[in-house]
């Protein structure tokens, strides 16, 4: 039995990623990879380091860096082919129509601009604001990630923001232009574990009101169930398994979904304790 | 008597109170849980312990002595018993060593055995820790990050310690293998009678090896006991709040975070006993 709602086929997919191949020389980095988002849709991606996850990402957004080259496949978005682009059309559709939110926040924001120059960089580069809009915009876009005092934060560099604000003003500048996908790898690795649940939050509540369809990148299996709708599976640059999340969890097919799985520390005898009855 | 006491430890960095008042006792045998999250001032407790810092105040009794009260030769002594695995397998080994002097190092330091004696135990190391002695004189890079963890742990293991601080030890490391290295603390612990102190920010993982755990926030210990009992029933506002905040790998689990807010923290409330061992500062 499958639960009707999350295995449904998405009829209009908003990106499609057809028979994707990225290789660096010789070997596959990216293998014969196909997956749809539908509208609203979030999709977890979940494999372990070099297992092809954040190569996926940076094929969809062309940003494979030489010697990795695209050496075959398709990515519909609406319809239109990105891979068969030019670099300029290319260039719209980064940020505005989708967008990347990475690990590193300390490392993706520019240390030497202020938050609000780089929201607002983002919102003039695609013309969606003027030079004046663009710091009211800015300053409504940190209150809706919640940042505090936004009129003050705005004129504020990253290092003086903690680690959970500064990955919210990066989805504050990943959302600037109402992109219809966000692309977010492993968006809360680097957090604390209450950091954490509070971006994970904000990215589900973020995801609803901009009606947002959300590729999320992760090794954590935690992180996934309580976000992903449906999960897909990535092993050495290959697709192993793709299904609703309660399939994935509940009845995997594939034996590395179940390696995953029983990798989790769970409930298991645990280690004698001197002065303490076993548990 | 406990192996490990810490007592009424204090750090202090400028105005900056890292540890503060911080006491807890290790049993020999034990894996004592250390958790917290970024500047909770769990490493720096673990460094104390070792003196590999000097606290402001306090002390803290291996076997009984005061380690802060040893003179040179005493320390070095002391040094062979407890010894540390560092979160960072890359960061950790020195890249231009072979694996083979990686492990043998501390041996020379200590000037303990020869030539082919030292070669031997080497091997016998390198086994233990589930790595092939075919790959000795290799480097570092040449490892995986587990394999490279294993070599930490063979150099940490090399003087016959009875105590180690293992630092984050797997949380560089992807889920498959962090099991793996688990399996093998377990393993190793239970041979050679070891006592951990197993310090993270992993609730998960802490469940799964610890027997008991503290809780840090702020440089204090705000809760301290069985795993169980405090993972069944948490008292602390802190702990509650981390536990809630879990991630749970199951798409039916309800989720119902605790937020903390600052009213909610009596700073000045002193540790009290809940129910068996179990104490909170509520």
């Amino acid at each position: 039995m499958t639960d009707p709602a999350a295995s449904r086929h998405p009829a209009a997919p908003v990106l499609s990623v057809e028979h994707l191949t990225t290789t660096f020389g010789n070997a596959a980095a990216v293998d014969d990879v196909s997956f749809e988002i539908a509208e609203g849709e979030t999709l977890g991606l979940v494999g372990e380091s070099g297992s092809g996850k954040s190569m996926t990402a940076l094929s969809i957004m062309r940003l494979v860096q030489a010697p990795g080259r695209i050496a075959g496949g398709r990515v519909l978005y609406r319809d239109r082919d990105l891979l068969q682009l030019s670099e300029d059309e290319m260039r719209a559709v980064r940020g505005a129509e989708i967008s990347l939110i990475f690990q590193e926040p300390a490392t993706a924001l520019n240390p030497v601009f202020t938050i609000g120059d780089q929201i607002a960089e983002a919102l003039i580069v695609h013309g969606r604001a003027s030079k004046h809009d663009a710091r009211t915009q800015a300053v409504d876009l940190l209150r809706s990630v919640r940042i505090p005092n936004p009129e003050s934060r705005i004129a504020g560099y990253p290092h003086q923001l903690s680690g959970g604000q500064r990955q919210r003003a990066m989805i504050a500048i990943a959302l600037a232009c109402r992109p219809s996908v966000v692309i977010a790898d492993e968006p809360t690795t680097a957090l604390d574990v209450t950091i954490q649940a509070e971006i994970l939050d904000l990215l589900r509540e973020m995801k609803s009101a901009f009606n947002l369809s959300l590729l999320l990148i992760t090794h954590d299996l935690g992180v996934i169930a309580g976000t992903a709708d449906r999960v897909a599976v990535m092993r050495e640059g290959r697709l192993v398994e793709i299904g609703p999340v309660r399939q994935i969890f509940h009845r995997p097919q594939h034996a590395y979904t179940r390696e995953l799985l029983a990798a989790i520390p769970g409930p298991s005898p645990k280690l004698p304790v001197p002065g303490h009855a076993a548990r | 008597m406990p192996l490990v006491e810490v007592d009424h430890l204090v750090k202090q960095y400028a105005r900056i109170t890292a540890v503060d008042e911080v006491s807890f006792a290790i049993e020999e045998g034990e894996t004592f849980g250390l958790v917290g999250e970024s500047g909770s001032g769990k490493t720096t407790t673990g460094r104390c312990i070792l003196r590999l810092l000097e606290p402001t105040s306090g002390c803290v009794r291996f076997r009984g002595e005061n380690i802060f009260e040893f003179g040179a030769s005493r320390l070095r002594r002391m040094r062979r018993e407890m010894q540390i695995v560092f979160q960072d397998p890359y960061a950790s080994l020195n890249p231009r060593m072979r694996a083979r002097q990686i492990v043998e190092e501390p041996l020379v330091v200590h000037r303990l055995g020869w030539g082919a004696e030292r070669r031997e135990r080497v091997v016998e190391l390198f086994r233990l820790v589930g790595l092939d002695p075919s790959h000795l004189d290799r480097y570092p890079d040449a490892f995986s990050g587990g394999q490279r963890q294993r070599i930490g742990l063979a150099r940490a293991l090399a003087l016959e310690p009875s105590f180690l601080v293992l630092d984050e030890p797997v949380s560089a490391l992807d889920m498959s293998v962090q099991s793996q290295v688990v399996a093998l603390l377990a393993d190793l612990q239970a041979r050679l009678k070891l006592t951990y102190l197993f310090i993270s920010h992993d609730l998960r993982l802490v469940e799964h090896v610890c027997s008991r755990v503290a809780v840090m926030y702020f440089g204090k210990i705000v809760e301290v006991g069985p795993t169980a009992s405090i993972f069944a029933s948490p008292q602390h506002p802190y702990t509650r709040a981390l536990l809630s905040a879990i991630p749970v790998p199951d798409p039916d689990a309800k989720r119902e975070r605790i937020v903390l807010h600052a009213a909610d923290v009596n700073r000045t409330a002193e540790l009290r006993e809940i129910s068996g061992g179990h104490w909170a500062a509520v």
